[in-house]
This record gives C-alpha cells, sequence and structure tokens, in this order.
C-alpha cells in the first residue's frame, strides 16, 4: 500500500491538516477523513454536482480530485457558508423559498450558486440556469431552486 | 366525540407555508443521510455483480479476495439461509414472493441481468473491498438473454426462470406464457362497440426501462450484534417492509430487527424494496462489525428498481359527435427478472378517466434479463399515456373537434363506473376542463413554424392503508408527533401542519419526526401519493383520541364531567358555562395535575383509490434538421383537494412535470444485444439539467376529497404521467409527425421527419 | 480505485525524468477529469500518477501576434475567460465553455482532451481548422506534431510512453478569416457529443468567396477527423448555399460513425451534415466581422 501523505489546507477559513492515501478523492478526504459529511456523494464522476467545493476560488467536483492535489490550497464547503450562526442570502433563499426537496442536492447546488454570485452578482435566470446545469436534482424541476438563487442574489445586491 | 367542525375558510394552518424542521440542517450540510451515518469500528462492504444477462452459476472461487489483506469477509449465496418462494402481502401494494427477494439480492444458480448481485466483501476501507470483490472467480454458463417484452412473449423465446409466481402488484395475474403472466380488465361488448364506431384507429407504441435517478445511490450500515439483533440505519421509503423482508430473508424474527430510517435523498418508489441488506448482514454476522455498504451509481442503474420498458397496442373506436365507444388495449410491460411488475396501475391508469362503454384491457407482466422492475412515481402510468393520449389527441381532430371538448364529452365523473369495477369516489373532473380551457396558455399564439402545442390529462388514484403514528402532549404545550412515514420531501412539515390545524395549536408547537420501526406502530411506505393522506387522515383520527382524553383533563380540574367539556380551535369550554375556558396551553401545563403527560397511538387505515386528476399543456420548439425537442412553456393544472403546503405541493407538480420531461426526451436504458448495461451514468442516463427546462407553472385546484377530514388528495404522483404525452402531442402540432417511440429522443424525431418528408416527395 | 503513488513536480526536467524512468507505469494528472474517472472506472490503473499542474510550462498561456500558446494543464474556463482568446480565437471559447458543466470546465485541460483522445472529443476538430501543433518533449527530445496527425485510435495517440504534452500552439489568425464549432447533444450542457464539427474559414477581399477553408468532425469515426477534401472544396468558390452544403456533404461522407447509446448512424451522418452547414455559415460571419 501506498503511503499516506500529509496534507495541509485551508477549509472553509481554518487550517487544517490530514492524512490520506492518494487514491482518496478530495470528496472521500471531506467526508470520510474530516468528517465533513455535508458534501455529497451523487454519481462519483463529475456528472451530478452534489459534491461541489470551491478550491482556490473555482468551483470543481470534489470527486474529480484527488485529497492530495489539495496540498496548499484553500477550499469552501457548505459548512463554511454561515458564519457564526448566520445564514447565507442564498441558504435563507434556499429555506424560505422552499428551493430543496429531499435536501441531497443542496448543498452542491448552495456552493454552486455561490460560486456563481462570487462571480456575477446578478446573474439572469438564463445565467443560473446555464451555471447549475452541472448539478443534478431529481426533486424540484429546478423551478424553485432558481427562484431561490434569483432571490438570494436579488437580496444581497441590496445590502 | 367533540369533533371540531372544520369549514374550508377555518383553516388557521393549512394553506400557509411554514418552513419545515428539517430544512435548516440540510442547507447547513449537517442532515444525517444514509451516507452521513458512522459507527466507530465500521468496516465497508463492496459487491460483485453478474457482467452477464443471463447465465448459470458454475462456480465461484472467493479464496483470492479472502486473501488479500485488509478484507475481513466475503460471502456468497450459500451463507444464506434458503428462502422458499411464498406469496406475502403488502396491503395495499399486492403481493410479494419472497423467495425471489432474496434470490434478487443474492443470486444463487443463476443471474438474471447485468448487475445481479452474488457476492459481498468487508474490509477496511471501501478501496480494498472493491479490489477484492474483483479478485473473485466466477464460472459462467451462458444463457439466452431476453431483453424486450416481444422477444419474451415470442413462441421459441428462451425461458428465464423454470418456475415462477405470478407476480401480483395490486392484483393477482395469471401465468400465462412462459415468461409472462397476464390480467384482464373490461367492461361491455367489443364487438358491439367497434360495430358502433364512425372512426376505428389502431396504433402501436413503445417505450424504454427508465429509472428513478434520485441523487442519493442506496447506502446502508447494518450492524447484527451477538444478540441475533440486527439494526440497520439506511434511507428507506419503508422501514416496515424492509424490516419484514431482512427478517424473512435471513429467518430471523421480525421482532429482531430495527430499522432506523435516515433522511432520505430521493426515492420516487425506487427505495421501497431492500437491495443490498442481507449481504450487509451477513458480513456484519461473519465479522462482528457494522458493515456499510454504498453502491456506486452504475450499480444503481444496473440493479436498483427500474421502470418497466412497454409495448402497447391500442385499437379506439369513436363516433363522429366525439363519443368514445370501444377501446381494446394490449399493455405489455416488463417485469424484469421476478414477475411483479406495475402492469395492473397501468391497466387501471390507461384509460379510467374516460367513460368508454365497451371496453377490453389484456395486460402482461413479462419477465425479461433486467432488473427487478419497482414503483417509479404513478408506476406504469405515463407508459400508458403516452398511448392512450396520443390516440385522444388523434380522435379528436378525426372528430375535428377540440382537444378539450373532446375529453370534456368522455369524462369520467363522480360515481361513474371505472374499469376495475368500482365507482369513482367524488371529484370534479368538469371544473379542470374548464379551469384549462380559460387559461391564457391554452389560447396564446405561437410564434415559429417548428413551435407547437400539446395536452394531456390524467386521472389517478392514491392509496391510503395502513399508517400509523403517535402523538406525545407534553406539560409545557408542546406536541411530539412520530409517524411510521419516512419523509421524502417535507412530509414531517405538512404531517405537522395538520396535527396542529386539528389541536387547534400552532405548528410551531408541533415536532414532528419519523419513527424508527421500534418507536412507531406498522405503516406502509412512502409510496402511491398515501402519505399526506392516509398518514394524515390518521394523524387527524388521532387528534381526536388526544382532545378526548385532555377533555376528560379538563374535565378532572373543572369537577365536571367529561362529556361537558367541548374543544374548538385549541380552546376547551364547559358546554353549560360558556365562560369558563381553558386554552390547550394551560391545560398541557396542568397536565402532572391530572394523571402526567399524555402519549396515544393510533393504527389507522384509510380508504385506497382516490382520484386525483391533472393536466399538462406544454409548448415546444423542433428542430427538424437535429431532431432536437426545446420545452418552451409548461403548465400543469393539478386538483389537489386540499393543498396543505402550497409550496410542497408546486414543488411535487413541478418536479414530477420535469421527471416526466426526461422520460419522454431523453431517459431510457440502452442495452447491447447481449444484455449489457451501456449507459449506467448519470452522464449518459440523460435527466434533465436546470438548463433544459423553462420555469413549470402551476394551478392548484381544490375540490375537496370527502374521505379525508381537510379534503387533502394525494399529489405527489400524478404530474409524472403527463409530459410524455403532452410533448409527443406538441411534436405533432409542431411537425406533423407521431411519435410512437419513448424517449422521444432527437434521433427518433430526426428519422421520423425524414420519413414524411420522404412520404410526400 | 487501485493503489498508486503520486507526485506534483515543479519542473519540467523532473516531469520528463520520471516519464522517462517509470514509462507506461506512470500517467500525468491535469484536470483528472478523465484519468479519475477511468481509475474509477479501472480502466485505467498506473503506478504513478504526476501531477501535471505544478510544472511552469504546461501551465503557461501566451499569446501574441505569432499567436496563441495553451499549456497542456491549463483549464478551460482559463481559456474561455481569457478576453484575448475570445476576441481572436472564439472558435476556441465555443469548443471549451461546453466541455462538461462548469464544474468540470474549471479542470480540464485542452492538453488532457487531446491526450484522452475521445472521438467526441470538443477541443480537438477546432484545434485542428485552426492548424494548432502539439509540442512535445522527452528525454529523447522535442517533436511538433499537427494535431490533426495526433489521436490514432479511440484513447490512443500518437505519443510514446515516455512523452509529455507541452503546450499547443495555434497560428494567429489571417485576415478576413473566421471559425466556429458547434456540436450537437441531446441535452443543452454535460453531454458528450453525438457529433460535432468545426470549420475555419479564409475569405477573399470583397468577402464573397472562400480562399480557403479547413473542416473537422468528431464523434463519427474512431478519431476526430480532418476532412481535408470538404475544405479544399470551399478554396476559390463563392459564398453560397450551394458551395457550403456541397463541402458539408463530403464531410457527411468522410464521417464513419456507428450506432451506440449516444446516437445512430442516420441520425449522425446528418448531424454533421447540418452541423458543418451551420459551422461553415457562422465561421463566414465571423470572418466579415459580425458576432455569432
Ligand atoms: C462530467 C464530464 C463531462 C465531460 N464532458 C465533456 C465534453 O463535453 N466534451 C469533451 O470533449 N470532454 C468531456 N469530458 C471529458 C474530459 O473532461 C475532457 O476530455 C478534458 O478535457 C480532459 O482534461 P483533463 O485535464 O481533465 O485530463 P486528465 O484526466 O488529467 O487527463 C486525460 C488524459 O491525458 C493524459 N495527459 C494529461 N496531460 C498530459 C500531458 N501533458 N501529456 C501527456 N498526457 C497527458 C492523462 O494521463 C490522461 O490519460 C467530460 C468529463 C466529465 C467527467
Amino acid at each position: 500500500m501506498s503511503k499516506r501523505s500529509h496534507i495541509t489546507t485551508t477549509i472553509n477559513n481554518e487550517s487544517v491538516d490530514f492524512l490520506c492515501e492518494p487514491r482518496q478523492s478530495l470528496l472521500e478526504v471531506l467526508r470520510d477523513v474530516l468528517y465533513l459529511t455535508g458534501t455529497k456523494e451523487g454519481c462519483n464522476d463529475g456528472n451530478c454536482g452534489a459534491c461541489s467545493v470551491i478550491m482556490d476560488g473555482v468551483l470543481v467536483d470534489s470527486c474529480c480530485v484527488l485529497g492530495v492535489e489539495a496540498e496548499g490550497s484553500k477550499i469552501e464547503t457548505v459548512e463554511g457558508l454561515s458564519s457564526k450562526g448566520e445564514l447565507h442570502p442564498l441558504q435563507k433563499a434556499f429555506l424560505e423559498q422552499t428551493g430543496m426537496q429531499c435536501g441531497i442536492c443542496t448543498p452542491g447546488f448552495l456552493i454552486a450558486a455561490k460560486a456563481l454570485i462570487d462571480k456575477n452578482p446578478r446573474p439572469s435566470e438564463q445565467e443560473i440556469r446555464h451555471w447549475l446545469a452541472g448539478n443534478l436534482c431529481r426533486c424540484t424541476g429546478y423551478d424553485k431552486l432558481v427562484r431561490s438563487v434569483m432571490t438570494a442574489a436579488e437580496s444581497m445586491a441590496e445590502v | 366525540m367533540n369533533k371540531p367542525e372544520q369549514t374550508k375558510s377555518e383553516f388557521r394552518v393549512l394553506g400557509t407555508r411554514p418552513i419545515r424542521p428539517d430544512g435548516l440542517d440540510k442547507i447547513t450540510g449537517r442532515a444525517c443521510f444514509s451516507d452521513d451515518f458512522h459507527l466507530p469500528n465500521m468496516i465497508h462492504g463492496k459487491i460483485l455483480r453478474s457482467p452477464h444477462a443471463h447465465a448459470k452459476i458454475k462456480s465461484i472461487d472467493t479464496s483470492a479476495a479472502a486473501a488479500l489483506p485488509g478484507v475481513h469477509a466475503v460471502v456468497t449465496g450459500d451463507d444464506f439461509p434458503k428462502v422458499e418462494n411464498k406469496l406475502i402481502s403488502q396491503g395495499a401494494a399486492g403481493m410479494i414472493n419472497i423467495g425471489e427477494v432474496a434470490d434478487n439480492c443474492i443470486a444463487r444458480d443463476k443471474v438474471l441481468y447485468d448487475g445481479h448481485a452474488l457476492a459481498g466483501v468487508a474490509a477496511d476501507n471501501p478501496h480494498i473491498a472493491e479490489e477484492a470483490v474483483n479478485l473473485i472467480k466466477v464460472e459462467y454458463e451462458l444463457l439466452p438473454p431476453v431483453m424486450d417484452v416481444r422477444t419474451a412473449m415470442a413462441d421459441g423465446a428462451p425461458v428465464i426462470h423454470d418456475d415462477f409466481y405470478p407476480g401480483a402488484f395490486i392484483l393477482p395475474t395469471e401465468k400465462f406464457l412462459p415468461n409472462a403472466t397476464r390480467m384482464q380488465l373490461g367492461s361491455g361488448d367489443l364487438e358491439k362497440g367497434f360495430a358502433e364506431a364512425d372512426i376505428i384507429l389502431e396504433r402501436e407504441y413503445t417505450s424504454e426501462t427508465i429509472h428513478q435517478g434520485y441523487i442519493e445511490s442506496h447506502i446502508t450500515t447494518v450492524n447484527w450484534d451477538d444478540n441475533n439483533y440486527i439494526t440497520v440505519w439506511t434511507a428507506t421509503q419503508g422501514a416496515f417492509g424492509l424490516r419484514d423482508h431482512l427478517a424473512d430473508v435471513l429467518l430471523v424474527p421480525m421482532a429482531n430487527v430495527k430499522v432506523v430510517p435516515l433522511e432520505v435523498g430521493g426515492g420516487f418508489g425506487g427505495k421501497e424494496r431492500m437491495y443490498m441488506e442481507p449481504i450487509a448482514a451477513m458480513l456484519s454476522h461473519k465479522t462482528q462489525r457494522p458493515v456499510k455498504i454504498a453502491l456506486r451509481r452504475d450499480e444503481v442503474l444496473r440493479a436498483t428498481g427500474p421502470s418497466s420498458g412497454t409495448y402497447v397496442k391500442l385499437k379506439f373506436g369513436v363516433k363522429k359527435d366525439g363519443t368514445l365507444v370501444a377501446a381494446d388495449l394490449h399493455l405489455a410491460y416488463e417485469a424484469g427478472a421476478y414477475a411483479g411488475g406495475p402492469i395492473f396501475l397501468g391497466a387501471i391508469a390507461s384509460t379510467s378517466r374516460y367513460n368508454i362503454a365497451n371496453i377490453q384491457i389484456n395486460g402482461f407482466d413479462v419477465i425479461v434479463n433486467k432488473p427487478t422492475m419497482r414503483p417509479y412515481r404513478a408506476p406504469g402510468a405515463a407508459q400508458a399515456l403516452f398511448a392512450v393520449e396520443q390516440m385522444i389527441d388523434e380522435l379528436a381532430s378525426e372528430c375535428g373537434m377540440d382537444v378539450v371538448d373532446f375529453r370534456m364529452k368522455n369524462l369520467t365523473k363522480t360515481g361513474d363506473l371505472l374499469v376495475p369495477g368500482f365507482p369513482c369516489a367524488p371529484i370534479d373532473t368538469v371544473k379542470m376542463m374548464e379551469t384549462v380551457k380559460a387559461h391564457p396558455h391554452y389560447t396564446a399564439p405561437l410564434n415559429g413554424e417548428n413551435q407547437g402545442r400539446g395536452m394531456a390529462y390524467t386521472m389517478w388514484f392514491n392509496l391510503g392503508d395502513i399508517s400509523s403514528a403517535q402523538i406525545s402532549v407534553n406539560p409545557d404545550g408542546s406536541v411530539q408527533l412520530i409517524t411510521g412515514s419516512p419523509d421524502l420531501s417535507g412530509s414531517r412539515m405538512t404531517f405537522a401542519m395538520q396535527a396542529a390545524e386539528a389541536l387547534g395549536i400552532d405548528v410551531e408547537n408541533v415536532s414532528a419526526s419519523v419513527g424508527d420501526t421500534d418507536a412507531v406502530g406498522f405503516s406502509l411506505p412512502t409510496v402511491g401519493s398515501r402519505t399526506s393522506y392516509a398518514t394524515g387522515a390518521v394523524i387527524c383520527d388521532l387528534v381526536q383520541d388526544v382532545l378526548e382524553k385532555m377533555c376528560a383533563r379538563v374535565a378532572l380540574l373543572w369537577e365536571i364531567d367529561a362529556e361537558l367539556v367541548s374543544v374548538e380551535k385549541g380552546v376547551f369550554s364547559n358546554k353549560e358555562d360558556s365562560k369558563l375556558t381553558m386554552s390547550f396551553q394551560e391545560a398541557c401545563e396542568k397536565l402532572h395535575e391530572t394523571g402526567g403527560p399524555i402519549t396515544v397511538h393510533m393504527t389507522g387505515s384509510p380508504q385506497s383509490f382516490i382520484p386525483g386528476t391533472c393536466v399538462h399543456l406544454v409548448d415546444v420548439d423542433v428542430d427538424p434538421e437535429t431532431g432536437k425537442v426545446d420545452i418552451l412553456r409548461y403548465t400543469v393544472f393539478q386538483d389537489v383537494g386540499k393543498a396543505i403546503h402550497p409550496d410542497y405541493v408546486e414543488g411535487q407538480m413541478q418536479g414530477a412535470a420535469v421527471q416526466g420531461i426526461g422520460m419522454a426526451l431523453n431517459e431510457g436504458y440502452y442495452y447491447d444485444a447481449e444484455g449489457h448495461l451501456k449507459n449506467a451514468s448519470l452522464l449518459d442516463y440523460r435527466m434533465p439539467t436546470a438548463l433544459d427546462i423553462p420555469m413549470i407553472e402551476t394551478v392548484i385546484l381544490e375540490s375537496p376529497n370527502p374521505l379525508h377530514p381537510f379534503g387533502v388528495r394525494g399529489c405527489g404522483e400524478h404530474s409524472i404521467i403527463p409530459p410524455a404525452a403532452a410533448i409527443a402531442n406538441a411534436i405533432h402540432n409542431a411537425v406533423d409527425v407521431r411519435l410512437n417511440s419513448m424517449p422521444m429522443a432527437p434521433h427518433k424525431v430526426c428519422a421520423a421527419i425524414k420519413q414524411k418528408q420522404a412520404a410526400e416527395s | 480505485m487501485h493503489d498508486f503513488e503520486y507526485c506534483a513536480p515543479d519542473s519540467l526536467k523532473e516531469a520528463i525524468g520520471l516519464m522517462a524512468t517509470h514509462k507506461s507505469s506512470a500517467r500525468l494528472l491535469a484536470g483528472g477529469t478523465d484519468l479519475i474517472v477511468l481509475m474509477r472506472a479501472r480502466r485505467k490503473r498506473p503506478e504513478l500518477v504526476i501531477d501535471a499542474k505544478h510544472i511552469p510550462e504546461l501551465t503557461e498561456l501566451k499569446i501574441n501576434q505569432e499567436g496563441l500558446s495553451i499549456g497542456a494543464s491549463v483549464s478551460c474556463r482559463t481559456i474561455y475567460e481569457n478576453d484575448q482568446i475570445a476576441e481572436s480565437y472564439p472558435a476556441l471559447v465555443d469548443s471549451t465553455s461546453l466541455v462538461g458543466g462548469i464544474q468540470v470546465q474549471g479542470r480540464a485541460s485542452i492538453g488532457g482532451n487531446l491526450c484522452n483522445a475521445a472521438p467526441s472529443a470538443d477541443s480537438i476538430p477546432t484545434l485542428m481548422v485552426l492548424g494548432a501543433i502539439a509540442n512535445v518533449v522527452s528525454d529523447r527530445g522535442e517533436r511538433q506534431i499537427p494535431v490533426e496527425e495526433f489521436c490514432v485510435a479511440p484513447g490512443q495517440t500518437v505519443l510514446e510512453d515516455d512523452e509529455i504534452l507541452v503546450n499547443v500552439t495555434v497560428p494567429a489568425p489571417a485576415a478576413n478569416s473566421g471559425a466556429r464549432f458547434l456540436r450537437f447533444i441531446p441535452r443543452n450542457e454535460m453531454d458528450i457529443a453525438v457529433a460535432n464539427s468545426a470549420a475555419y474559414v479564409e475569405l477573399d477581399e470583397t468577402g464573397k468567396n472562400f480562399r480557403s477553408a479547413r473542416i473537422a468532425i468528431g464523434a463519427v469515426a474512431p478519431t476526430p477527423l480532418f476532412v481535408e477534401d470538404a475544405g479544399a472544396a470551399l478554396t476559390g468558390k463563392p459564398i453560397s448555399e450551394e458551395s457550403i452544403l456541397n463541402a458539408a456533404v463530403i464531410a457527411r461522407d468522410a464521417a464513419r460513425p456507428i450506432n451506440d447509446m449516444r446516437g445512430t448512424v442516420e441520425h449522425r451522418l446528418q448531424l454533421v451534415e447540418t452541423l458543418t452547414k451551420r459551422v461553415l455559415n457562422d465561421a463566414v460571419k465571423r470572418a466579415i466581422g459580425e458576432k455569432v
């Protein structure tokens, strides 16, 4: 068995180090090594976006990243979205506008939507749909979900 | 009894949109789904699956796998008790052959589909388990695969089971052919009907196998302890069914099995059945450690319950004035590897919404070398509707009639006898048609030469049957509600709302949760649009019990007869002295003075087959050069009786519609000639993305269901049924071709257009 | 996944040395959107995975008068978010902005797309029509390979076991030229091409005639196909429905598609023709300065 590597990262603004085998994906490390189980596995091959995280400012599927690749990087997961008990506007909108049903895809959508709003604070419906095409939701039909992102973007633009 | 009288205008809680109790956990990542559950000392299982669709197992050599460092145990079919074939009741969901349930979980002699499980390995981590699985050597003797219903029913088809029990989803069927059972429904005189008809059309339709496509895979953690007590933590739609099946398959008492339902990451019918639990349990038994098994996405697609591919043949007769007079339906549905597919439901759904005096339905449940078909949201209905509503569209046009008027002419109404022989329970179907016709979408202009509009109408019946609930009233005025109905999309909130409405208290004071199988009474799974209706009705009855007990406590405090206390909207009063009142909160605070907190449990069985209706209107744009169909506008009309939480009702309508759109356009299993599933990934099993769908407009109709105290009808399934038919009709309207094969993938649309052009020139 | 070792060299020299030592038992990792997925599916089992994202030569994006050089590990997003590329090489934006979804685009590289050599790879037809060169190195020296000669079979390239793709270079666009890439997928994103097509055209000063053209198609043969004849048929021809259709038909006739879960032979042939017509029309528009 190959040796485990010692990896140092920043996750949700806290420095975190962990041991992992090269074959462990970043998703696996987050969930099974660090017990940050908010990031979900849906397909484990980049097709559903449930495992979305932001890595050094770039939205990625953590199932298609090796844990060892995270050395020195900065990672944002759903657990870091709210701060000091204050929900992120996206979280608030998803909650209040029923932007979810079963909830399994929700963390991935929240993170993907955050990456979008970070880049484009006032996305149109079409821009939201395009950006979120890498995230599958099987419950909502996307309607309330897309509306939630629009509402959050509006509320963020107001402040 | 002091039954609080409710009229529609009096609802305090129903119709509002409170925030669900599990919401916060789900947006912060704290919710515990099946894969988020960890136990100390837990090891990981993986499953070896057949690469062949149909083969005899000659030998299995597990020695290399067992020898791999990090591997703790290997199991094969031989490690399991032999479970005899026996039909056992599933309540409203029909009968099931437990011997076949066992064989489906782990094959012994024969593998019956690509992905059929035949061994399991437990190891320190999933990677090692997977490496070990691949070290298991199996010798097969290949048998010819049977991959579609027509081949399976043809003379001389390879026989899949030497002997099989006629499957029974809801109603029994009879063994008819070596690979098929048959059920028949009908009334009137078909010959006479066709003789009366002015126009007779005959058509054939097919559809591919489809999958529910929930985003959470199947994941289970099982611990079989030294006292022969088995605990399962998993995401399931039905904890009790899982408990009972696991006990039956492992030959342990049901009382020794506890299933703890975790958050469910989508089910749609696909998570009401047991898959890996026996293997996980046996691995746990062998290792004395908890074992978790998480299926990969390809395993989910290859080996968990998809829904039937079909072949449908129709012959319909209509009079010039638009009266349907005769219908002959031949519905052949895949059962998968074992009998018991959704044929009966497909048959009922096919025509119940119309009165057809002379009708005959021959339904076939056909065994093929594919995974065992499981319910998928209104099981079997969309496939039947795809055929029948296209037929209706054609007949309306033959009669020169508007499509709504044509349907209005033949509409089933309250009390009309339905095909299975019972009368249609109360529902306002005329109002549905009028609402559609008056809606701006119905008459909005289309722009563009390849645009078209289509509609489809369905009537679907929600189940009732057994649910349990328990209410505890606490001395601080808060109320705990536990049900045995797993929550797939907010039902804890809709239960809390019904309880609060019936109790006359604020919904914030009701905390609803899903109990494990030791904590609450037997409940059928969350399927069949039954939960908000049936469990809700049981909760309402239970509340009456609670209130009766509370009245008795108040009577004690007031030192009067219990009969003299009445309660309305959370206020107790003395029937003889209306000034003497006490709030629910005050009564709770005095519970300890009157005998302690109250806990009441109830198991009830509300009536099944409550009709619900919906109409879908869709505008499409077809690119004739590529065959691509874009959805431009979509409106869903649905009669839900009473929308408890309108957001959730709209969510059901929208989500189901989009699943239906996926099924209509691009979803379908693709098997090669040898029976290997070639598109077992979410890249190639193409479910709609956000970019494929417009906003879905919803119109909620509320014609009350008299069999529920608040008028609720089931609403979870219905809207998956019409999309394929509506889109097919819209494509026809746009480019004048009929698509008789689902999914209506671009290559088929393209081919149909080419064929038409060739015929014209 | 199988067990393997991982390293992340920060110089090309070190990477060359590792490849020379480990050869076929080592594989380079760019975005991993093919390699990690294939390893998980047990279809690739390297003993050593060499991260190619810390090697300066492979992560560089250079654009100047002579043309464009894209390091093999540069991500699709970096490419299509670059304003200069959008201005001068919009067909590259067409290609890179539709690989997977946003998550995949953040990692997937053009080098990986090329070296993975899928018949459906969306960047390859565009690179072919733009006349791109793959620059390759090993401890035995450097090679320049025109992209149209790079892929030899599904998943196979002309690369030797120890060779590293450093970058692809694209010549600066000629005057009066334009290029366009389109693909057909059943969904609107997140799909593998059923067929794709790229065209590059150069017009004469009048803007009414083709001076030259290059056409390449994908997902319709064991490798992406550069269809020289289709482009050549346009040389000196007026821009017309007829000349464009003629080129599209030649492209269609060059296709050798199969039936699989993504499409049928008949549909793919029709798509090649349709897409080629469309990319030619759009390329012409771009050549005369119109936006598409
Ligand atoms: C969900 C999903 C959707 C996708 N959609 C598309 C799509 O729409 N269109 C499309 O074309 N592709 C698609 N792909 C495939 C993939 O994303 C692309 O092929 C991508 O460009 C690969 O780049 P990468 O950087 O991820 O490659 P990697 O996976 O890192 O590498 C791919 C291969 O190239 C080799 N390699 C990498 N760099 C070098 C180098 N410098 N020298 C030599 N060999 C090297 C690797 O060893 C490996 O064999 C999709 C993949 C996924 C998971």
